[in-house]
């Protein structure tokens, strides 16, 4: 009895983990690590760019302040927004003309 | 079922090994179903495992004594819901409950992240499964869960009394918890080091899993600290024991840790730091793990050692150890900042500072935590040290953090002028000067160390405060909404800078609990006798009477006292001293019952502004010539036992002979003896103010962390991937609409913005300015 229940278990570990190996291989996938990272990246500096904002409405950075960093946060995601179209394949004028 | 237990263990290592090589073999050939297969690998031991500890429950349950850990670790007496847990008091369960947590927290954090950090979850699969593997083997090589014996006892040892008890239910799992899911940070820090992608990307993956370690942990500590409080009969919370600071110190690494880890997610910095401080933190978990089950250190909380696994520890230690040193060398250069910091008048410098802190109280309190084993090593004697050997260490290091933990939230980042500076910090200033002014003509200028933490502590809960207040109003200011409303929406909207604020809230309210408790504390042992008195700190404690309960499970001699002040009563308490028998025949029949496993029962009156805690010690003494006297006729009854004939000896010695029933009487009469007597018993009273605020701000530290830790409604995750995809709405919030950048400053041509801000979905815009 304990002898079936071990080989059941047995069996379906195997398939289980097999599974992906039975699998018709699928084409390796495409580089999508620097994506992935710029992705990371954009989303941190929209985390930056909101949180600037809030220091600045709730009085802690002053508006000269706030206007430096404001705009040198938004170069630097534009910047990444860039690498992100380049990692893309898209250019300006493709967006453009969308 | 045991044999099912065991081969599921061994199914587990076996797993573990192939996942390790298949993730490996993927990560290095590209193939990414034995990626895939890898990190079935860990499901699979989830499931493996989660069987097998259904199997040694269901023993536990059932009382099934011819598992050995069954018979060692519980009874037929223990109450059911103490069954459960008493797999987790025993060595082998204890560590199949590791790799349980260890094995379901990796499946989570591998699901989660089963479509990101392609390059670096394999690597991650694979330490994890390291971990696995090392963890069942020494349940499968060394702590056997699954043991059983041929001749099974009657009756189990029992569970230890002072595991009996509510929290002692969720204490373990919660700290095993935090530890597991500390390894889910540490493995992606290695394999971010093993390919190099060392940017924010795996600590953004595994920044929640840092977090719900340090939450679990939290509450880990903070239910050990209630047990002690209210179990262990010493009337403290905390003593510096090797096994508390074993959950305390890869607690205070990971809060530095999710503190420095914003830092490079928004600047790029601290590479080098975040990476080695959570592979330290990872590290210490498991030397956690190890303090808690060698006993290589005394402890009051250690209830199973084994020397057997230390050197399997200390070889996995040195692992760890080495092989975090060494990927952190060879990546050096990759680990260099991006960024530099813009002032010291930030709060990434803030941070840092805090860093540096936490990073010291570590250090302060491994080694003094270590030192009777390093003195034993140079010395050959070994040495105790106890709470006064950390007090002028962690004091200071304690004060300064707390108080910093109250200037982060009122600094911006990046820079901020004086001017702002001082805006800020007048409310905070002026609540403490107005805190210190009060406490000085209450207390006076002794009990430096609480005044400190009251201080800093006002400090902080002002300027939390502050922020709460400044962020409703900018909220109402722009949204025109109520205050309540603006309060849900400003939380809900910056969770974690907003849940952040209320942990640091109550690790200041805690504290100053901490301070209150320890500084302004009454203690005092009075020896009484039923109607006599002791007085301490204004309260006058009558012993009234006696009590006592008895049955074959437990005696328990305790006391009724009842507090008054100035002549009014104040409350009644209920204290009492549990004695479990010993299975030891060598006791005496009616010795063992007095001479097995004790625990106290205390008696405490809770409140805002004190607690009154009592427990008694009752002098057995007057008892002892009696106990005597009935071992000494029943040794004589069993003698004459022993020479009848066997089946008279079997009728005789069934469970419900006559003679159980003259013991259990015997038993009764004792405790009996024990309540009509006026004997004296032995009180330990202490009055200690503001204990309740240690518990109250854990409570709001639990809070705090979990609204940091709830992930965003669906609606506002679509909120912000609208506000990606839409042109800038100048004006929206009231505020100057966006400017091109500044001579000088990174340049990027005016218009593009307009540009990306228009662009479709697949190509998001810089956010729009959005209220708060």
């Amino acid at each position: 009895m304990y002898f079936l229940i071990v080989l059941g278990v047995l069996f379906v570990l195997v398939a289980f983990l097999s599974a992906p190996l039975r699998r018709q291989r699928a084409s390796p996938p495409t580089d999508s690590t620097e994506i992935a990272n710029l992705d990371a990246a954009r989303d941190a500096k929209y985390r930056e760019i909101r949180d600037a904002e809030l220091d600045h409405q709730t009085g802690k950075l002053s508006d000269e302040d706030y206007e430096a960093i404001d705009q040198t946060l938004r170069a630097e995601a534009i910047e990444i927004l860039r690498a992100l179209d380049h990692a893309h394949g898209r250019t300006p004028a493709t967006i453009e003309q969308r | 079922m045991a044999l099912v237990g065991r081969a599921l263990l061994i199914l587990g290592l076996a797993v573990a090994v192939y996942g390790i090589g298949a993730s490996i073999y993927g990560a290095r050939s590209g193939r990414s179903e034995f990626v895939d297969s890898g990190r079935r690998s860990v499901y699979a031991i989830a499931g493996l495992m989660a069987f097998a500890f259904a199997i040694l429950v269901a023993a536990f349950l059932r009382s099934d004594f011819s598992y050995d850990i069954v018979a060692s670790g519980s009874s037929t007496t223990t109450p059911t819901v103490y069954k459960a847990a008493a797999v987790w008091s025993t060595q082998q369960g204890s560590l199949l409950l590791w790799i349980l947590l260890l094995s379901l927290w990796s499946s989570l954090a591998l699901f989660l992240t089963r479509r990101r950090v392609r390059e670096i979850a394999p690597y991650a699969t694979a330490v994890l499964l390291g971990f696995c593997a090392f963890f069942t083997t020494l349940t499968v090589f060394f702590a056997n869960p699954f043991a059983t014996t041929s001749q099974p006892p009657s009756e189990g040892a029992g569970l230890d009394p002072l595991l009996r008890h509510t929290t002692m239910m969720i204490h373990p799992p919660m700290l095993y918890s935090g530890y597991t899911l500390l390894a889910v940070p540490f493995a992606f820090a290695l394999g971010a080091l093993i390919t190099g992608r060392l940017n924010s990307e795996w600590i953004q993956v595994t920044r929640r899993f840092a977090l719900a370690a340090w939450l679990c942990l939290g509450i880990g500590i903070l239910l050990g600290a209630r047990w002690s409080y209210t179990e262990l009969g010493w009337g403290g919370y905390w003593a510096w024991d090797p096994v508390e600071n074993a959950a305390l110190m890869p607690w205070l690494l990971v809060t530095a840790f999710i503190h420095s880890i914003m830092i490079q997610e928004k600047r790029g910095m601290l590479k080098v730091w975040n990476v080695s401080l959570i592979l330290g933190t990872g590290t210490m978990a498991i030397v956690g793990t190890f303090l808690v089950r060698s006993g290589i250190l005394s402890s009051i909380h250690a209830f199973v050692s084994d020397p057997t696994l230390n050197v399997s520890f200390v070889l996995l230690i040195a692992v760890m150890v080495f092989s975090s040193i060494g990927l952190v060398i060879k990546r050096r250069d990759a680990l260099r900042s991006e960024a530099q910091l813009d002032s010291l008048l930030s709060r990434e410098a803030v941070f840092i500072f805090q860093n540096l802190l936490l990073v010291a109280l570590t250090v302060v309190i491994f080694w003094v935590t270590f030192f009777p084993l390093i003195s034993e090593a140079i010395t050959g004697t070994e040495v105790s040290v106890g709470p006064p050997a950390f007090r002028p260490f962690v004091v200071p290091l304690a004060l300064i953090i707390v108080l910093l933990s109250g200037i982060g939230p009122i600094i911006a980042w990046r820079r901020v002028t004086l001017a702002k500076l001082r805006r800020s910090f007048v409310f905070p200033v002026v609540a403490t000067l107005i805190a210190l002014l009060v406490l000085l003509l209450e207390v006076g200028v002794g009990h430096g160390f609480a005044l400190a933490m009251f201080c800093c502590g006002t400090f902080v809960v002002a300027a939390v405060g502050q922020e709460f207040w400044r962020g409703v109003s900018a909220r109402r200011a722009i949204a025109h909404e109520p205050a309540p409303v603006a309060l849900v929406s400003l939380v809900r909207r910056n969770r974690r800078r907003y849940g952040g604020y209320i942990v640091h809230a109550g690790v200041a309210i805690a504290l100053v609990g901490v301070a209150a408790s320890t500084s302004f504390q009454h203690s005092r042992y009075a020896t009484l006798s039923p109607g006599q008195s002791a007085k301490i700190d204004g309260y006058t404690i009558r012993y009234v009477k006696p009590t006592a309960t008895a049955s074959a499970q437990k005696i328990s001699l305790g006391a009724v006292l009842a507090v008054s002040q100035g002549g009014h009563p104040v409350t009644t308490l209920h204290t009492s001293y549990g004695l479990y028998p010993s299975l030891d025949p060598s006791l005496g029949e009616i010795g063992r019952f007095f001479n097995g496993s004790d625990e106290s029962r205390i008696g405490l009156k809770t409140g805002l502004t004190r607690d009154i805690w009592t427990v008694v010690d009752p002098s057995l003494a007057p008892l002892q010539g009696q106990i005597n006297r009935d071992d000494a006729s029943f040794a004589r009854a069993m003698a004459l036992v022993a020479r009848m004939p066997a089946a008279t000896q079997a009728k005789v010695l069934a469970p419900s002979s006559p003679l159980w029933t003259l013991r259990n009487q015997r038993i009764l009469q004792l405790a009996a003896q024990y309540v009509e007597h006026p004997w004296a018993a032995t009180f330990l009273l202490i009055v200690s103010p503001l204990v309740m605020w240690l518990w109250i701000g854990a409570m709001i530290v639990v809070l705090g962390a979990l609204i940091a830790l709830w992930p965003g409604s669906r609606p506002a995750r679509r909120r912000f991937r609208s506000a990606e995809y839409s042109s800038p709405r100048p004006g929206s919030t009231g505020l100057p609409p966006y400017a091109p950048p500044v001579p000088g400053a990174a340049a990027a041509p005016a218009q593009q913005p307009v540009a990306y801000a228009t662009s479709p979905p697949g190509q998001p815009a810089v956010p729009a300015r959005e209220p708060a």
